[in-house]
């Protein structure tokens, strides 16, 4: 599999030259947010909805993506006259912390020698947590001049951000909408994270981490890392829908040839992905996913950091997600209930796994608007 | 869908009967937990005409869904096991609208609804209506009518109760009855209303507004 390395394009972005302080005490002296905005801020600056983009994600929403050349990841959910209806609200997505689309991360150049052309961080960059890609998007929406949300929403990876948004800026936040996530990574999160990172590991071309520097990509390893990874964003109705048994042709050359469908959608899942996304990001992403524990940031009680939490909740789950399922979207709920939060929750059916929050999904749709409608009353906004 | 598969755990019921009742009895601005909440009816009237912070839980997902899908905020939620999540004194109402017939386990329901709420208001069907006691006596049958509609196999209404029954136990839980009426199915109010005996037997359900009696 010979890959190109991700090239270098432009991306909209804001620096913030005194940079952040990590979870970790790593200072990084430079701090870059790359963003994308859609529609118009308001003159009291109170319409703006953040979208928090999930592991694989990126701020590329609602256009054409400039890599990809494909539609925006959320189009069915952001747009005009969409859930997230952009001609009545400006809405915000940044690339997260240790992403590959702009934001300081692993492909970024370090900061901390005085080489007048310092190489890149690779596997050296800091660890991230979701708390600190929450803090790095805190600082675009104060350089916005935007001093509370309308809305922060979010699935899967996503809504981890958005549950640590309303847990460390309550006032900053006036409805959250968690979908399809937890609030901590499970043994089986991890587990599956880190097949996908050995897979990384094991690529001849990763290359102790240096690859970047020898104009290499470990292509393969990354690939089954994606390939495991989306088996867990599938259900198994879904893939049996999709492919079922069959075959892809009648003449197949050998035994391990992609003889069966499914084999070969994964293994295009696999092969596109490489072109879009860096593996040093992916080391980093999955890693700050596993870090995730909200429960125990505060205690042990997940209620602890809503207590007194103005902010009105809307957590949805999918009945066929395995990966993020609905007990954990239920012990979200319950934690709020037990700060009296104002919290609506709802599992819609589907059979389409933890991918449902990217599909079309009426339900889901008709909720996410109908709720953000609902509390944009709560919230004075103009119709 | 696997909404269509769910078991119906609770009677349909028309809110609009007994919603006015209902909310006359709340104190505008109240912040009030509906539990069995339906589509939202009650909590979207209590919020558009008394201003109240109401919120709302439903076991039924697709009514839960149509609840969220109009702006309300209704949780997916099981009286008989999500109460007990909800801290002390958390609501100036709990109310439990012709469910409480339908619960596992009403006594620790309404337990709940008075640790978490400072003041109940609990409706249900009343089985001491004539027409219920009648049929049970002249045809020796479980008893089809327009409020119990369901056979006996197929209802979700595993607890009924008469109005004396609910009486007897408020007061063995030492629950004082603030306020109480018996209504025919179209919520108008009975003339009988002060006589415990007669509504027992005409009316076809209850409503009573409860509170702990002071220590």
């Amino acid at each position: 599999m010979d890959q190109a390395e991700l090239p270098d394009i432009a991306h909209a972005h804001v620096a913030f030259d005194d940079g952040l302080t990590l979870e970790c005490g790593v200072g990084l002296r430079r701090l870059t947010v790359a963003y994308r905005t859609y529609g118009q801020l308001n003159a009291d600056r109170t319409n703006a909805v953040l979208v928090c983009h999930a592991l694989t994600g990126d701020q590329y929403v609602a256009e054409t993506h400039p890599l990809t050349g494909k539609p925006g990841w959320w189009e069915m959910v952001v747009g005009p006259g969409r859930p997230i209806d952009t001609e009545r609200f400006f809405v915000i997505c940044s690339n997260v912390l240790g992403g590959c689309m702009g934001t300081t991360g692993p492909r970024s150049p370090r900061d901390d020698t005085n080489e007048p052309d310092p190489p890149r961080w690779g596997t050296d960059f800091p660890p991230v947590t979701i708390r600190d890609m929450v803090r790095a998007q805190k600082r675009l929406i104060d350089h916005l001049g935007i001093t509370r949300l309308f809305a922060v929403v979010g699935g899967s990876m996503g809504g981890m951000q958005v549950l640590e948004w309303a847990a460390t800026y309550p006032d900053a936040v006036f409805a959250a909408v968690p979908i399809a996530t937890a609030a901590y990574h499970s043994a089986q999160n991890i587990a599956f994270n880190e097949v996908g990172r050995q897979a990384i590991f094991a690529d001849p071309d990763w290359l102790g981490g240096t690859y970047w520097a020898h104009g290499r990509v470990p292509a393969r390893g990354l690939a089954v890392a994606r390939m495991v990874a989306h088996i867990t964003y599938l259900s198994e109705q879904a893939l049996t829908r999709k492919f079922g048994r069959r075959l892809r042709g009648a003449q197949t050359a050998g035994l391990f040839d992609d003889t069966f469908e499914v084999e070969s959608y994964l293994r295009h899942q696999g092969s596109s992905f490489v072109r879009r996304f860096d593996a040093a990001s992916y080391l980093s992403i999955t890693r700050a996913t596993d870090y995730f524990d909200l429960a125990a940031d505060h205690g042990g009680d997940l209620s602890a950091p809503f207590r007194d939490t103005r902010t009105r909740f809307c957590i949805v789950s999918f009945s066929s997600d395995w990966l993020y399922p609905t007990s954990e979207s239920r012990a979200i709920a319950r934690a709020l209930n037990r700060a009296a939060a104002n919290v609506s929750f709802v599992e819609i059916a589907t059979d389409k796994g933890h991918d449902a929050f990217l599909l079309d999904e009426p339900d889901f749709h008709r909720t996410l608007s109908g709720f953000l409608a609902g509390c944009a009353v709560h919230a004075g906004l103009p119709e | 869908m696997n909404v269509a598969v769910d078991p119906v755990r609770y009677v349909a019921k028309n809110m609009r009967l007994d919603l006015r009742l209902i909310a006359e009895m709340i104190a505008p601005g109240s912040r009030v937990l509906d539990i069995g909440c339906g589509d939202g009816a009650l909590i979207d009237y209590l919020f558009r005409t008394r201003g109240c912070d109401a919120r709302g839980i439903e076991i039924d997902m697709a009514e839960v869904t149509r609840a969220v899908a109009h702006g309300l905020p209704v949780m997916q939620g099981d009286a008989d096991v999500d109460l007990v999540q909800y801290p002390d004194a958390a609501f100036d109402c709990v109310v439990l609208s012709r469910t409480l017939q339908a619960v596992e386990r009403p006594r620790e329901v309404l337990r709940q609804m008075l640790r978490i709420g400072e003041r109940a208001v609990v409706s249900f069907p009343n089985f001491g209506h004539w027409q219920v006691r009648w049929q049970l006596f002249a045809r020796g049958r479980m008893p089809m009518t327009s409020v119990w509609d369901r056979p006996w196999h197929e209802t979700p209404n595993i607890h009924p109760c008469t109005i004396r029954d609910f009486f007897a136990l408020c007061a063995e839980e030492g629950y004082r009855i603030e306020h109480w009426l018996a209504v025919d199915e179209a919520g108008q109010r009975a003339p009988w209303r002060r006589f415990v005996s007669l509504a027992n037997l005409f009316g076809e359900q209850a409503l009573f507004q409860l509170r702990k009696a002071a220590p």
